[in-house]
């Protein structure tokens, strides 16, 4: 699972009004190297919900957007790292009311949910 | 057609495949709209001609379409036309020579194609037809290998095999700028995919749905209904970074039986991000996962540039959600598949609809198929949501009782902007009814031809 899916997840467990955004617990992580797209980084970041990426990047990212990022290469490649390169392989995605998890296993999550919680 | 005046705007000729005829006027018209441009035809236009004249375009624009378009096979810039040799003639001797001269100088070289549709001529024949262009200025040298410039002549001899006529209808000339995309529907074909399942999409149809769906480079598009990828597969290879969700563990995970005739389980390599790297288009792989698309996962914002699906019909994949089921008392395994209730058509679409108002970006398409029971069709079966304006539905005939139809939509409103009355304004706002017969109707149409048979099929079994 990538840093950019993460950002856009949200607990659904019923009930549950803030489950943004989910708690990452991660056992296996992979950096891979992922191509540079420049323009593609742009135009996901009005797309972000920013707090949770930098809470979820564990790394040095701004807590602000910089001004201007479009033009900034060495921001946008940071963004980049974060979003598309990070990869969480194993473990789990919890939700910060319920705490119910849901399990990602070679990097897919399993968002499904029992009966009783739907 | 007012052969003697001199046309100061330029117009393109596009030859169309004819197959998925219902298909081409939005493919063409979507691909257009990605330049801000307009679907200009000349008066004769006939929807099912395999000839199109566009006015109002750029050779940009002409080349642009062609990059992307499965249903165009070729674009000239038009240089003369008419129903008669002697009025192509007219015509010719009438378009501007300053238009003319840049590819007939004498240190260039070319060729003259000669084709014609729903008629073979003899070689003899395509030679005498050649020489009577020589009244074109050609100053350059004949190079059949490898010319700078090919023109082609064009004849259209109806679309009714059994009725060829002695003359053609119409007959065109131009200079050749570019092919289509046609070469993508063998490259891509599912028979030499790395990973397949029962339902995955034709790649012909699956380009197609990404054309219909303006489906851009650097776009972010998700499939709800993902099964083994076929529609990311065709989006990533227009530049579209790509995710998707399914119900499915095994069939997201890459797992289980192999829809190979001659393998029977699948191989390590079967999965999603596997086709895309047997493409190339690796990089524009998001995420998979398992969900149910009846119960979103996604945060409340304008997330995708495209949605673009192929949902089930309930024939060859059973259609899922999760739930209650008094009848299965099933104890939950390790991987967490919890238990099914079958997930009627009608609230598929309602849902889907819903879904993509509030996750699609404004101006953003949803592209699906809805399986259509055909001897009780009626327009108004189609699902209306007020968010969306409903740009195009085409059918694909998959028997005699039962098609398929494309359903492209665009966001034109957000759900916020909507009163608490809109729904009430017309009944199509409300979730569809009488779908879930189809899989009922499917069947029992079966049935009555074949008698008892087990309810799965071959999608081969059905006659298009």
């Amino acid at each position: 699972m990538k840093l950019l899916t993460h950002n856009m997840l949200t607990s659904h467990v019923k009930g549950v009004t803030k489950g943004y955004p989910l708690l990452i617990k991660a056992t296996e992580v992979k950096v891979n190297e992922v191509e540079f797209n420049p323009q593609f980084v742009s135009r996901m970041i009005p797309k972000l919900e920013w707090s949770a990426l930098v809470q979820a990047a564990e790394e040095d990212l701004p807590g602000e957007l910089v001004a201007d990022y479009e033009t900034n290469e060495e921001f946008l490649k940071k963004v980049h790292r974060i979003l598309l390169e990070v990869e969480v392989l194993e473990g789990c995605l919890q939700c910060p009311e319920s705490g119910r998890e849901f399990p990602i296993s070679r990097g897919i999550p399993n968002m499904l949910l029992n009966e009783d919680e739907a | 057609m007012a052969t003697s005046s001199v046309r100061s705007c330029r117009q393109y000729l596009l030859h169309l495949a004819q197959d998925n005829l219902d298909f081409r006027l939005p493919e063409i018209k979507a691909l257009l709209a990605l330049r801000g441009k307009p679907f200009i035809p000349d008066e004769k236009f006939k929807e099912k001609s395999p000839f199109w004249c566009l006015d109002g375009l750029s050779e940009e624009d002409i080349r642009s379409i062609m990059a992307r378009s499965v249903c165009a096979k070729s674009a000239f810039e038009l240089w003369g036309h008419g129903q008669t040799h002697s009025e192509l003639r007219a015509s010719l001797l009438s378009y501007q020579s300053e238009n003319m001269s840049p590819f007939m100088h004498k240190d260039s070289t070319y060729r003259i194609n000669i084709y014609t549709f729903n008629k073979t001529l003899e070689f003899t024949d395509r030679i005498k037809r050649i020489d009577a262009l020589d009244y074109l200025p050609f100053e350059g040298t004949v190079n059949l290998k490898s010319p700078q410039h090919i023109f082609c002549l064009l004849e259209d001899y109806g679309t009714d095999p059994n009725n060829i006529p002695e003359h053609p209808n119409s007959v065109y000339f131009g200079r050749w700028l570019a092919d289509g995309q046609r070469e993508l529907i063998h490259s891509h074909s599912v028979k030499n995919r790395h990973f397949i399942g029962n339902t995955s999409m034709d790649a012909g149809l699956s380009f197609i749905m990404a054309n219909h769906a303006k489906v851009k480079e650097n776009d972010l598009v998700f499939d709800p209904f993902v099964g083994t990828g076929s529609l990311l597969v065709a989006c990533s290879h227009f530049g579209a970074y790509v995710c998707g969700t399914d119900i499915d563990y095994n069939t997201i995970h890459g797992r289980g039986r192999s829809s190979r005739k001659n393998q029977k389980w699948r191989g390590p390599d079967e999965n999603i991000k596997a086709n895309l790297r047997q493409y190339g288009t690796e990089k524009t792989f998001l995420d998979v996962m398992v969900s149910d698309s009846s119960k979103s996962v996604w945060r409340e914002a304008a997330l995708f540039d495209a949605i673009i699906t192929d949902p089930p019909y309930g024939i060859r994949e059973s259609t899922r959600r999760t739930g209650s089921h008094k009848d299965i008392t099933k104890p939950p395994d390790e991987s967490h598949i919890p238990v099914s209730q079958a997930y009627h058509l009608s609230d598929i679409f309602t849902d889907l609809l819903n879904f993509s108002a509030h996750h699609l970006v404004m101006g953003g398409r949803l592209v699906y198929w809805l399986p259509v029971y055909r001897p009780e069709y009626c327009e108004e079966m189609v699902p209306l949501n007020p968010c969306f304006q409903l740009i195009s539905n085409c059918e694909q005939t998959l028997s005699s009782h039962t098609s398929r139809r494309l359903i492209t939509m665009e966001k034109i409103k957000e759900p916020e902007e909507l009163d608490s009355l809109t729904h009430l304004a017309d009944p199509r706002f409300s979730p569809y009814q009488g779908h879930n017969a189809f899989r009922e109707k499917y069947f029992s149409g079966l049935n009555k031809r074949r008698g008892k048979e087990d309810n799965k099929l071959d999608f081969n079994d059905v006659s298009c």
